[in-house]
């Protein structure tokens, strides 16, 4: 059996995972589950997810090879271009899985939480696709270091609501997504970002996400007639990474997700129950959520997804964290090496590269880019004048 | 064992079934632990006619909470309240009506179930309501709670089928939470439709003393409140009111809505 086979009945991985929600919400994540459980069964739910993903969001995304940085490095370095998806990032595979399960459960409206913006314009983009109400809740600290994904958003014809309360953050969007979605269960459905939150969530959007790890492998395989020695990927809930991950969990593949030293719910390994799930958690001695600090509003995040945290107490994936300085670094580096600006999320998996690559000579390794840097510019454009 | 002398129950469901039995409505309202001026709150609403009072341990990510009941739960956790400094306070009130805690799970997960439930015995607390802990997932914490005598409040929603409301009322202890609508907690202009309707739902399947919260914003709505059910629980009109009047206003709030709900 798979290391990434269903969570248990009651939506663990391990010990992690679970539902832990408002009981107003229990039977919305009843019926959520029994939903995705029969439509992900159904060949012809299969097939319009698949239709779409294809003549729509531009799969599969392809694979690069990046001869200059890897040549510097000493190691091989291959890309798989989530970047190169319709709306900028990975974030699409799922948000098309979720709103096409919405429409078949007859849902009318998306709420959603975002943190850099691209799972927000990802749900806004498949709101105006699908003909669906859709408001996303965004941190008044990212609204501000992310005005352009904001513009897109409302663009798309969402309507976007800047949250005040607590750190003002990517976990204060879920909070208030949360209580969005406690007054509108009956109408609307809670499109959630990352492979987090109560059962079905970790386990229904790494499904929507697989599809990452499936082209790869096989992509590698005809490439280079192997799978990679290590694959890489950056982990804020931990989405994109458990995406390539699943294509590669049950190889000799080494795993490695990246926080931000900022964010680095893993290396603590202390297990706390938010947002709907018991997973490790940054808080203090109380139990009291503590604020995540990172350069990326994507990984300002005190939590990570429960199976990633399974994935780690079994030891078959590993969670080292980078600074934000070396991904300031690793930003430009990847820009000025091979002409692809990566998104500041992404940019921790190069620092990372970088940093270990001495101990990686000759090795093959498959980083996820999981994003592209244009969203990042007008923020990178002031760190980098100071 | 804190069970009351004689009865199967434990101390609040004791005495909520014997007010009952003798036709009183059942008040219990809401005050932010730690907030500026809480403990003279929680005694004004004792010498006010509550019945039992809620005393609420912040969270940093209160997901059931609207905004009156995050910024004084922020404000108490910015003035360095904490679950154990908020419980040794508790220890000193020296109000006759029991004391109910409300909190997250994570405060409890975080300091291990037997251990908390010790901590609040220790402290005089009698009950407890965790609102992000379904049916589902409130297996370890009953057990200890149960075990340290401490009555487990469950939550029924208005979403749930037929079938699910006697499994929770079941699992109930002290008394049963009927939420009175579709969202968080907050004042709202009119008592939702929900709140009636959910309330005779539960009456039909339990004897557990039911109690209306969530969305009852004043005297009238309490007493519409307490025509189907047991009793009612306010908590951001209670809050607001200590916000922005201190204890004297929560204390003359909640004799209005004694009068209210014994007329």
């Amino acid at each position: 059996m798979s290391l990434m086979a269903e969570p248990s009945a009651t939506g663990r991985f391990g010990e992690f995972g679970g539902r832990f929600v408002p009981e107003t919400l229990v039977p919305a994540c009843e019926e959520l589950e029994a939903a995705f459980i029969e439509a992900w069964a159904d060949p012809v739910f299969r097939a319009d997810l698949d239709h779409v993903l294809r003549t729509y969001a531009g799969r599969p995304s392809i694979l690069t090879e990046c001869k200059q940085l890897g040549a510097k490095l000493g190691l091989r370095l291959v890309l798989k271009r989530e970047d190169l998806n319709h709306t900028g990032s990975h974030k699409i595979n799922n948000v098309l899985g979720q709103a096409l399960l919405a429409k078949r459960m007859g849902k009318k409206r998306l709420v959603a939480e975002t943190g850099a913006g691209q799972h927000g314009v990802a749900s806004a983009t498949a709101a105006a696709l699908f003909g669906m109400e859709c408001k996303v809740y965004m941190g008044a600290v990212d609204v501000e270091r992310q005005a352009l994904n904001v513009f897109r958003m409302k663009l798309l014809g969402s309507e976007v609501e800047a949250v005040h309360s607590g750190s003002r953050t990517l976990k204060d969007a879920v909070n208030e997504a949360m209580r969005d979605w406690v007054a509108t269960v009956e109408t609307t459905h809670y499109c959630l970002g990352s492979v987090m939150g109560p059962h079905p969530y970790p386990w229904m959007v790494r499904e929507f996400h697989r599809v990452i790890g499936q082209e790869a492998r096989a992509q590698c395989i005809e490439e280079f007639g192997d799978v990679p020695d290590v694959v890489v990927a950056c982990v804020g809930g931990g989405s994109n990474a458990i995406g390539i991950f699943s294509g590669f969990v049950d190889d000799r593949s080494r795993l490695v997700g990246v926080e931000p030293a900022g964010g680095a719910a893993v290396s603590r390994a202390q297990p706390g129950v938010v947002h709907g799930m018991r997973s490790y958690l940054m808080q203090d001695e109380y139990g009291q959520v503590q604020e995540a600090h990172s350069i990326s509003a994507g990984l300002d995040y005190p939590g990570v997804g429960p199976e990633h945290s399974y994935l780690a107490s079994i030891g078959r994936a590993e969670y080292p964290n980078v600074t934000d300085t070396e991904v300031i670094a690793a930003f430009q580096l990847m820009a000025r090496t091979e002409g692809i600006i990566p998104a500041l999320e992404c940019a921790h998996a190069v620092a990372w590269i970088v940093r270990a690559a001495p101990t990686m000579q000759g090795q093959t390794v498959l980083m996820n880019l999981s994003g592209r840097g244009d969203k990042d510019v007008a923020q990178m454009m002031d760190v980098l004048s100071k | 064992m804190s069970t009351a002398p004689n009865t199967p129950y434990g101390v609040m469901e004791t005495e909520f079934r014997a007010k009952r039995a003798v036709g009183r409505k059942l008040l219990v309202p809401y005050i932010t632990g730690g907030y500026p001026g809480w403990q003279d709150a929680v005694r004004a609403c004792a010498a006010a006619g509550a019945d039992a009072i809620e005393i609420g341990i912040p969270f940093s990510d209160p997901v059931m909470d609207g905004p009156i009941i995050q910024q004084a739960s922020q404000a108490a956790l910015e003035g360095g309240a904490t679950p154990v400094s908020i419980l040794h306070e508790v220890r000193s009130l020296d109000v006759s009506v029991p004391i109910a805690v409300m909190l997250y799970y994570n405060t409890v997960h975080h300091a291990g179930h037997e251990r908390f439930a010790a901590q609040l015995r220790s402290a005089g607390v009698v009950a407890a309501i965790v609102p992000d802990l379904p049916l589902e997932e409130s297996g370890p914490w009953c057990a200890a709670a149960d075990a340290a005598g401490i009555e487990t409040v469950m939550l029924a929603a208005p979403t749930a089928p037929d079938e699910r409301l006697p499994r929770v009322a079941a699992r109930s202890r002290g008394f049963l939470y009927s939420v009175g609508l579709l969202g968080v907690t907050g004042e709202r202009t009119e008592l939702a439709a929900t709140a009636a309707a959910l309330a005779v739902r539960l009456k039909a399947v339990t004897d557990v003393p039911v109690l209306i919260g969530v969305g009852v914003s004043n005297a009238a709505q309490a007493k519409e409140a307490v025509q189907v059910a047991d009793g009612v629980v306010m908590g951001a009109s209670v809050v607001r009111r200590l916000i922005e009047g201190g204890a004297d206003a929560v204390g003359e709030y909640i004799a209005e809505v004694r009068r209210a709900i014994d007329e």
